[in-house]
């Protein structure tokens, strides 16, 4: 662990409310003596801020403090959980209290944890955005953002750009190891645009986001290209004709389509799902999945990304876990839980959106490990079909499979060249087989830019993704050219 | 009361926090507080799989220096942090840009009768009793048929809180409300083929809630009826969509006619207003004032009294969704959707949903949709779907990975009926509705 790190966790969130560390030992002490098989107490004080800018001028602008502590206690598979906006001795109790109930209904069946060891290694510094640039700075970096990005095109009608910050302290404390903690920085920005032209009206948006402060924005000229990216597309999008439907050869871009792998593959792969069988992928380790070119994994340890943590919300150091190699799956990403109740270890994917929810496996960053073919050689391949360059959102149904994302950004294939491109559309299909359709892997890896946001069971955690340009030979297309 | 008592008490701290705001220099404030308690379980193959205490509270405040705006918000309502989050909007607000649009509502428009709207049925539920009726509720889905193979449980939850609001104009008021739901999922498996489904009820008043057992029934009727499912050829074809899914297209116009798209210009409904952009049959209509209704409120975010108002007649708009700000943008007056509409109710058809079939005769009967697919700025519509086959007006088998394609602006014009069977279960209240043609994009 590094202790700087926990020093400055302690200091935020023990001296303000004048919390002993003692007494959270006291409280899981208490949770432990009971008949449970793990317990934890997670605190967290998080500060976050929004500046928005819209018509020209810095019109809205949030600062949130969001704190509390949540008690939990696991007794077979059984979790209970109560939390307080209080972070005070007897508010613990009285929470530990009322978990402690979980363990009187039914069967308890106790197995030991085996503690993970090891070197935490810290992937991002204990930045604090908020404070890493005045509030006058912010307001003047928006301004000449949105400034510059009007300059790129007359047609431009509406520009807003937002900026984030959070800066999170946790502390964890669980049976088996020491009290554990973590200082989480998150910006996050983005550029929306409106462009007109001949009575026609499309939108462009782009954005991007790190584990680090708002110079990240500055390096790299990163903003102005965000906005010139959403520009592009939108105005790509106004020459737009009517989407192909139905099956075709789908070619989609490095980089952000990677939520196909989030969708189709990643969640059916949280072991929740698959302890319970209610994935269509339960039971099916060491099974082809996927074509052999396809090697898939989940990586939270990557430096600053958005999607990584140095400590999971359960105190367990994240790690890079194979989901699929060579095709063949072979592994699901685990919390403290799942892994105990499927006996194996924690992957390190134990997450909740704060202390008022409940940890489950969620991803971190999910992306496919580049292939041998260069891009143009992929597009050149097809004879007809659609180059899908970049996505909204997406959905998945983990019990049939069936997945949907939507493309915001697409192309026809004709002869081998890209031509027209056409309307947004969503593309559908069956997880465990769109990758067995996988017949070229680009050599182009690329990860998002840091803007995703993965929902599940109506909690929201920051995630990546990636992958190089991917050929399927058959995917639905959901357009209405029929 | 205990309740009045601390709703008094919640209105002090907003009382105060106002004071607070005019003492830091703020020319206008508005502030907003929430605290809520609740209880959920849920219940999976017959064992308890967790137990959820809520309680949670949070205020948020918003200053205006004369047209400069900021806002803060905390979950800490002791004295020392409201303090901070009043000094924190403050702060803020200086260095936002004056908007000569920004500002509170018109005094006038302010609500002033505050009525009771039945909105408070607390639901003195313990962890226990709340264990005995999802495990009723699951085991009812459970053994409706031998299919259902697997379960992701049943869940009971229960809320209830208290919302206070007030501004700088001398308007302060609070109100107690609750939400009760059960819910339950289950798994169907045949032919190696698995397929999940849900049904769930949600009332302000337990007594209103449909019986446990039918939930589970329910959940398992839906399940077992989407197993063996096939995907369709690609075809253009009538879409009836069922009254749960016929909800988002309603909340699609909601969004293109809501003052933040409109200035924005980022609506495919623009300069709507006095336009035929349904049939002429169709008439939307906001009660806001429903007794015990679950999106009945007397006043929007910012205190501007809401009112039973025509949003579609014959057919065509007569009333945007606005708050002040788009209001003042627009050059026009807050009609009190500041934070969205409350209670939408749609004129029904004189069909039932098995009318509408045979209406139909041959066609997609969409029973969900996936994904977000919709382009709010153009009306461009792809979305995942899955549902039945119909032919002659009786369903012939499910189908699922399938996408609807089509323009919103288009499939409004072309909506041919809607049905009677009404969901109330939302603050959209809709039947079945009816589409003369869409694509469908298939294997
Ligand atoms: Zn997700």
């Amino acid at each position: 662990m590094d202790n700087t790190v926990l020093q400055l966790a302690k200091q935020a969130i023990l001296v303000p409310t004048g919390l002993q560390e003692n007494d959270i030992h006291r409280v899981l002490d208490q949770l432990i003596s009971g008949a449970v098989d793990d317990g934890d107490i997670y605190i967290q004080s998080s500060h976050y801020e929004s500046w928005v800018l819209e018509d020209g001028i810095v019109k809205e602008a949030n600062h949130n403090i969001e704190q509390g502590a949540g008690v939990r206690a696991l007794s077979g598979e059984k979790t209970g959980l109560a939390y307080s906006d209080k972070i005070e001795l007897a508010e613990l109790l009285t929470a530990a209290k009322n978990v402690l109930a979980i363990a009187r209904q039914g069967q308890n069946a106790k197995v030991a944890m085996t503690p993970k060891t090891g070197v935490i290694k810290q992937l991002y510094a204990p930045l604090n955005p908020l404070r890493s640039l005045s509030d006058q700075e912010k307001v003047d970096f928006l301004r000449k953002i949105d400034v510059e990005t009007r300059k790129i095109d007359p047609r431009i009608e509406q520009v807003i750009i937002s900026l984030v910050g959070v800066q999170e302290h946790i502390l964890i404390a669980n049976q088996g190891s020491s009290l554990l903690g973590d200082v989480r920085p998150l910006v996050r920005m983005n550029v929306s645009v409106i462009v007109a032209d001949k009575g026609q009206r499309e939108q462009g948006s782009m954005g991007g986001g790190a584990r680090s402060d708002y110079n990240y924005f500055f390096a790299q000229d990163r903003a102005l290209g965000y906005a010139q990216e959403a520009v592009r597309q939108a105005l790509v999008n106004l020459e737009a004709i009517p989407a192909p439907a139905g099956s075709m050869t789908v070619v989609l871009g490095s980089g952000w389509p990677g939520i196909l792998l989030h969708e189709a593959i990643g969640h059916g792969l949280e072991g929740d799902f698959n302890r319970k069988g209610t994935s269509a992928f339960s039971g099916r380790i060491g099974e082809r999945v996927a074509s052999s070119l396809c090697t898939i994994v989940d990586d939270g340890t990557l430096d600053n990304r958005r999607g990584s943590l140095s400590i999971d919300d359960e105190g367990t150091p994240t790690q890079c876990t194979t989901l699929i190699e060579n095709g063949i799956l072979k592994g699901y990403m685990q919390d403290r839980l799942n892994a105990r109740l499927m006996g194996t270890q924690s992957t390190g994917n134990g997450r909740r959106e704060s202390y008022a929810h409940t940890p489950m496996p969620r991803m971190t960053n999910t992306y496919m490990l580049p292939g041998e073919s260069d891009p143009e050689e992929i597009l050149r391949s097809v004879k007809n079909g659609l180059y899908a360059k970049n996505f909204g959102g997406g959905q998945v149904d983990i019990t049939s499979g069936k997945f949907v994302f939507s493309a915001s950004e697409a192309y026809l294939i004709e002869n081998g060249k890209i031509t027209q491109p056409v309307k947004g559309a969503t593309l559908i299909g069956n997880g465990p087989e769109v990758l067995t359709r996988v017949s070229m892997v680009g050599n182009d890896l690329e990860l998002d830019s840091g803007v995703g946001t993965c929902g599940k069971e109506g909690q929201s955690v920051p995630v990546g993704v990636g992958q190089p340009t991917l050929k399927i030979d058959a995917l639905t297309v959901g357009g209405t050219n029929v | 009361m205990q309740t009045q008592k601390e709703i008094k008490r919640l209105e002090a701290i907003i009382a105060d926090l106002l004071l607070e705001a005019k003492t830091q220099g703020a020319s206008q404030a508005d502030a907003g507080l929430n605290v809520d308690n609740g209880l959920s379980v849920n219940v999976r193959l017959g064992e308890v799989e967790t137990i959820e205490h809520h309680c949670s509270q949070g205020l948020g405040v918003t200053v205006y220096f004369g047209q400069q705006k900021g806002s803060a918000s905390s979950t800490d309502l002791s004295p020392q942090s409201i303090k901070e989050t009043v000094s924190a909007a403050c702060s803020i607000a200086r260095y936002s840009s004056a908007d000569s649009f920004a500002g509170l509502p018109d005094p006038e428009r302010l609500a002033t009768d505050f009525k009771d709207l039945d909105l408070h049925h607390p639901w003195e539920l313990n962890a226990e009793d709340a264990i005995t009726l999802a495990t009723r509720c699951e085991d009812s889905a459970r053994h409706y048929h031998s299919d259902i193979s697997n379960s992701e449980g049943a869940s009971v939850d229960t809320y209830s809180g208290i919302r206070v609001f007030g501004n700088s104009l001398g308007f302060l008021h609070g109100y107690a409300s609750t939400r009760h739901s059960i819910s339950c999922s289950v798994l169907g498996e045949r032919d190696g083929n698995m397929e999940r489904d849900y049904w769930y009820s949600v009332a302000r008043n337990k007594d209103q809630l449909e019986k446990v057992e039918d939930i589970g029934k329910k959940a398992a009727e839906r399940t077992i009826q989407r197993l063996g499912a096939q995907s369709l050829s690609t075809r253009k074809c009538p879409v009836l969509y069922s009254a749960e899914t016929a909800n988002s297209l309603i909340g699609s116009f909601l969004g293109a006619i809501s003052g933040g798209s409109l200035y924005r210009k980022s609506s495919f409904l623009l300069d709507s207003l006095d336009t035929k952009v349904f049939p002429e049959f169709i008439r939307l209509y906001e009660q806001p004032h429903l007794l015990g209704a679950l999106g009945s409120a007397l006043y929007d975010a910012e205190g501007v009294a809401t009112q039973a108002n025509d949003i579609v007649a014959d057919g065509i708009v007569k009333s945007y969704l606005l708050n002040s700000y788009a209001a003042r943008k627009l050059g026009m007056q807050s009609t009190g959707h500041a934070d969205g509409i409350h209670n939408l109710c749609i004129t029904p058809g004189d069909k039932d949903f098995a009318q509408l079939l045979k209406q139909m005769d041959t066609g997609l009967l969409v029973t969900e949709l996936m994904g977000q697919g919709v382009n709010p700025v153009t009306g461009d519509y792809s979305r995942g779907a899955s549902g039945f086959w119909v032919e002659q007006g009786v369903i012939q088998y499910p189908v699922q990975e399938i996408t609807i394609a089509g323009n919103l602006k288009e499939m409004f014009q072309q909506i041919l009926a809607v049905g009677n069977d009404i969901d109330y279960r939302s603050n959209i209240r809709t039947g079945s509705i009816l589409i003369e043609e869409m694509a469908i994009a298939g294997k």
